[in-house]
């Protein structure tokens, strides 16, 4: 899977580079996530621009990074859905767990 | 067969990388309702979606990740209605005793169901010849 990692001061930024996140790459979101909080990162950002496709295992991989943010006593916040993302997110209800932002730097602002 | 109905019929091998083929055509085939007053493009999204959902069904559940085992995609669309069947040849399951989620409890899975019901009109998993099939339907609102 196609993921950029940044770092900006003590956020590490996940650029997802996918157009699908799916039941097929979904995984390796997964394990990114868990390999940045197991190095010490307590503060992950996913930028979701690329991504026009969501289907229940994306949702699921975030859930599991949202998870594993808290027991790191630390966050995982999300930027820039697509609309038809943002929808499934609405439809779950996941967007009353996960802060959502409309741009990296707006997000970064708040943490 | 009615002359502007189309039909898809396909099989692919029991994994995860030709969900995004399946989905595509899911999508190509939104484009083809000419007179769909609705929202095209979540329409498209809501059929790809659909497909991937129980694809994944098909693959990792009721076929167990077995890559050897096929899943046989069946789509059938026409001015007013589309329907989806997805086979698969697993043990397969009771779709009536999967409950909804738990929007208070954070689990990482058992959203997919959820996800098709919730976008499809009726949606029933059977035993078919020694295998199952999830079938989808979903009716188009017919312009005035």
């Amino acid at each position: 899977m196609n993921l950029n990692v940044e770092q900006k001061n003590d956020i590490m930024i996940i650029f997802v580079k996918e157009e699908r996140l799916d039941a097929h790459n979904s995984n390796d979101l997964k394990t990114k996530m868990q390999e940045l909080f197991e190095n010490g990162n307590k503060h992950l950002l996913v930028d979701m621009n690329d991504v026009r496709f969501i289907d229940s295992s994306g949702l699921g991989a975030l859930v599991s990074g949202f998870k594993n943010a808290i027991s790191h006593q630390g966050s995982l916040k999300l930027t820039s859905l697509q609309p038809q993302v943002r929808s499934m997110f609405e439809l779950t209800r996941l967007h009353r767990v996960f802060e959502i932002f409309g741009s990296t730097a707006e997000a970064l602002e708040n943490f | 067969m009615d002359k502007n109905e189309i039909e898809v019929d396909i099989k692919v091998p029991n994994q995860t990388r030709y969900l995004s083929l399946i989905g595509r055509i899911g999508e190509d085939l939104a484009k083809e309702l000419d007179r769909y007053d609705g929202d095209r493009e979540t329409l498209a999204y809501h059929i790809n979606l659909v497909l991937t959902e129980a694809m994944v069904n098909a693959i990792k559940h009721a076929n167990a990740g077995d890559p050897d085992k096929m899943v046989h995609v069946y789509i059938n669309l026409s001015e007013h209605e589309l329907v989806i069947r997805v086979y698969d040849d697993g043990q397969g399951f009771d779709i009536s005793t999967i409950p909804p989620p738990d929007f208070d409890k954070l689990e990482d899975r058992g959203r997919g169901i959820f996800i098709i019901k919730s976008l499809m009109d009726s949606v029933r998993y059977d035993k078919i010849n020694g295998g199952n099939v999830l079938e989808m339907c979903k009716t188009f609102r017919c312009p005035s």
